[in-house]
């Protein structure tokens, strides 16, 4: 690959790790060097890592056999419920939790039930709790990444297994492994890097101190015991910590080429077996369910009040939607200059490479708030810059998610298409017109829909600068909430589901047209 | 896409900030993101402070009282802010250390406070008692103090004093009202509480959705649910050890170039037109009751016969082993 072509991915990637080593640095500068590490904050490190793991496995694994079900299945109401499962990630967390007490908590649905059945009650506060929270937040995304990457095998290689007498198992061996072998590491570390820095879902459904994760532990240093270099040093171990499991999770990632198709949809691959049938109905159901009866409760809850919301809030959702629509061109711009930097390098390299861009993930928003703003504070005044500034660094906390969905589909096309593209004298911007765009149009629409879904819903990297006087919608939401307002919040919550569901949606249709069609 | 939006967007903001400049003194009071809100104290009370100011008051939020502190700890000397609004009797010591305020000049307020006040840097501009708020639907037997709660079966949210000033109050509540014995106190409550949220509202939407019979919050938010949905099922639980109390205060920062209009502004916020505001606004009691009196819904909400309340320094210097020990006592 010639200079030239890699100058995109090296100005993003160096962007991207100004953002996240630039902040730490600028936060470090301003304190009195690294502050002394706690037993508490030790605690707190196994406690992240443990939790995080075990929501990234369960997630990941359990978003297989639905991701499976819903590649393979045609039924009534399929749109919809690909659609649905951008849902739940882009809820705001206070509400997300609400929907779910409002069924597996001490007065919610399940335990009614169990109490009119005359059986014990369950319990959800607990690490169990903390789990199911992060199932029903990261499960659709798991599905949807997975559900990505079986529509990325050519359906000629189905039709090819199908003329060829193939079992299921060969199948399974010959193709849908291959394929799960390439995706699910990158799906599992980026769930693992969201988890890592949860803290309101660890600390509400852990049910108390024994869950406390590094990220309360940043939350305390800077705003409760303003200590800077506390803050720095917890931050440092948050970062190695996921440096290496983002290395672990490369290490194992294992690009496949099932060689080129004529591109065109996949049509649904047969699959006769009753037991199959079954199986597939099961995950779909309870995957449905499991996410389908929080999200009623939201909705049920808030649709009385969504309707009398004032002007304000729909300004707060205009100022959304700008914020959303910056990051996402921003966040595609980065992230497809990164992977197609990395999947022009040799192997090694380029792992190194795709490391070092998810840290934009692994970097706390405090840190990386508190961080921006001291840089920025001497040049310019940050109230005035909130959401330009939001969207940068909405796009660079997307870019990892839009990257893990883009490598897995990228690394193939470059294998089967590259020295086809090579001997035609294809290179740089006519190959990627050409070649590489309309072949990655599924995973760039669906990269764009949810950035822009992330964007919209967030609330950590706006709040740090935006001017409440001029708020977005999740400001919004949190400061009617904290105001006693909880039926308008309900409310205003209900619109900014309404809005992340709609961009996501409208950005993610644009991919489902034909590539060559 | 983002020129076409950003950059007028940019020159308007740059815009009506250069317009405001030039003619008037402006006053920068930095203040925490609800007194901002359109439903809180802020826009009443900027529109009567500039009538009389021939000033132009901007507010500043960034964020809550915790994120307030560390702006201007971040800021330091050269902050813009002239006063800052909102820091609370938790974060006073915190604040006074960093030498950063100033004395005040208001001398001659008498305040409405269950607690005596005299100190040079921090005026009071509202207060209130933490207090378990309960639905009198629901809890039959009110427990009269930890002690009875800790006994009882009701299911209790509180907040975590790593993250938010109520929890902070209610670590500082225990240990002022029993001492050395304030871990055990948190090991029996230990089967009580639910689960510790990061902040109010977390905690109080627990209690709102019933996952919880009562929450740690102030004995005036009743009079919020008798004033804006005319319900009267809420209340608050007395306790006989006394109520913690959370003063929330104002002060002038030591750089700013305009030390007389930040005298008249913290003049005018233990004046009659602000403290006027406060009740139905921030929910809380005003520093210096109105000639007129408390609003109706605020007649009958309980009143605490002791008020508690350690020195700003003292529980400046409890705060970490407080919290060791009821993590310790929690994390089992």
């Amino acid at each position: 690959m010639r200079v030239a072509a890699r100058l995109p991915g090296v100005v993003a990637l160096a962007l991207v790790l100004a953002l996240a080593l630039g902040s730490l640095t600028a936060v470090l500068a301003r304190s009195e060097g690294l502050g002394q590490i706690t037993p508490a904050d030790w605690a707190a490190l196994r406690f992240t890592l443990l939790q995080a793991l075990l929501s990234a496995i369960l997630s990941t694994i359990l978003a297989v056999p639905v991701a499976r079900a819903l590649a393979r299945r045609r039924f009534a109401g399929r749109g919809l419920m690909i659609a649905a499962l951008g849902a739940p990630f882009i809820l705001p967390v206070i509400v997300a939790v609400m929907g779910l007490l409002s069924i597996f908590g001490r007065a919610g649905a399940l335990n009614g039930a169990l109490d009119a059945m005359g059986l014990p009650k369950v319990d959800i506060y607990g690490l169990q709790g903390i789990l199911i929270a992060h199932l029903f937040l990261n499960l659709p995304l798991a599905v949807r990444m997975i559900l990505n990457g079986w529509a990325a095998i050519p359906p000629e290689r189905f039709r090819l297994a199908a003329s060829l007498d193939l079992g299921q198992r060969d199948l399974w061996r010959l193709i849908e492994y291959p394929m799960l072998r390439a995706t699910l590491p990158g799906v599992a570390l980026a769930i693992f890097l969201v988890c890592l820095t949860s803290f309101t879902v660890v600390l509400m459904m852990g049910g108390g101190p024994a869950a406390t994760t590094l990220e309360l532990a940043i939350y305390q240093a800077f705003r409760m015991e303003f200590d800077l270099g506390h803050a720095a040093s917890l931050a440092v171990m948050q970062m190695a910590l996921s440096l290496a499991v983002a290395l672990v999770s490369l290490m194992v990632f294992n690009p496949t080429a099932f060689g080129a198709g004529a591109g065109r949809r996949a049509d649904a691959p047969a699959h006769a077996g009753r037991l199959a049938l079954c199986l597939d109905t099961f995950w779909l159901c309870a995957c449905g369910l499991f996410l389908a009866l929080p999200l009623l409760t939201v909705l049920l809850a808030g649709l009385p009040f969504a309707l009398g919301l004032g002007a304000s809030l729909w300004l707060a959702a205009g100022r959304s939607l700008l914020v959303a629509l910056s990051a996402t061109v921003l966040a595609l711009a980065l992230s497809l200059s990164i992977a197609l930097l990395v999947t022009g390098l040799p192997r090694a390299a380029g792992r190194v490479i795709d490391g070092l861009a998810m840290l934009a993930l692994t970097t706390s928003p405090l840190v990386l708030g508190t961080g921006l703003f001291l840089i920025l504070r001497p040049h310019l005044d940050p109230g005035a810059f909130g959401l330009p500034i939001a969207a940068l660094v909405n796009a660079t906390m997307a870019m990892p998610f839009c990257l893990r969905i883009l490598m897995p589909e990228l690394t193939t096309l470059r294998t089967d298409y590259g020295r086809l593209s090579e001997s035609l004298g294809l290179y740089g911007l006519t190959a990627l017109r050409l070649v590489i765009l309309p072949r990655l149009r599924r995973s760039l629409a669906f990269a764009g829909g949810l950035s822009a879904a992330l964007a919209a819903g967030d609330l950590g990297a706006v709040a740090l600068f935006a001017d409440p006087q001029y708020p977005t919608l999740p400001m919004q939401v949190y400061a009617l909430a904290g105001a006693y307002r909880s039926n308008a919040a309900a409310g205003a919550a209900i619109l900014l589901m309404g809005l992340s569901f709609f961009l996501f949606r409208a950005i993610d249709q644009m991919g489902h047209r034909d590539a060559d069609a | 896409m983002t020129t076409k939006f950003f950059l007028p967007m940019i020159a308007g903001v740059l815009a009506a900030n250069m317009v405001a400049a030039e003619d008037k003194p402006v006053l920068t009071v930095y203040t925490y993101d609800s007194f901002v809100a359109e439903w809180g104290p802020g826009p009443a009370i900027e529109a009567a402070f500039e009538t009389s100011c021939s000033c132009d008051l901007q507010f500043v939020a960034p964020g809550d009282a915790g994120a307030l502190l560390s702006r201007i700890l971040l800021e330091g000397k050269d902050t813009k802010a002239d006063v800052v609004l909102g820091l609370d009797n938790n974060l006073m010591a915190k604040a006074a250390a960093s030498g950063f305020f100033a004395p005040h000049a208001v001398l001659d307020v008498t305040f409405d406070l269950p607690v005596a006040w005299d100190d040079p840097i921090f005026l009071p501009y509202d207060w209130g008692y933490f207090a378990f708020v309960y639905e009198k639907t629901k809890v039959m037997e009110v427990p009269t103090d930890f002690v009875a709660l800790a006994a009882s079966d009701l299911k209790i949210a509180i907040q975590d004093p790593r993250s938010s000033s109520p929890g902070l109050g209610l670590l500082m509540w225990v240990k002022a009202a029993y001492g050395d014995k304030a871990a055990d106190i948190w090991t029996d409550l230990a089967d009580n509480i639910v689960t510790v949220t990061p902040g109010w509202s977390e905690a109080y939407g627990l209690f709102l959705s019933g996952e919880v019979d009562m929450v740690l919050s102030y004995t005036t938010s009743p009079a919020y649910h008798i004033f804006a949905e005319k319900d009267d099922t809420k209340a608050a639980a007395a306790f006989s050890e006394g109520h913690y109390l959370q003063v929330e205060v104002a002060a002038k920062l030591a750089t700013t170039p305009q030390g007389d209009l930040a005298d008249q502004f913290l003049a005018f916020v233990t004046g009659p037109e602000f403290q006027g505001v406060i009740p139905e606004t921030n929910w809380m009691y005003p520093a210096v009751t109105p000639a007129g009196g408390l609003p109706a819904e605020f007649q009958d909400l309980i009143q605490p016969t002791k008020a508690l309340m350690l020195p700003a320094d003292e529980a400046a210097a409890l705060r970490e082993s407080a919290t060791e020990e009821w993590r310790a006592a929690l994390a089992k």
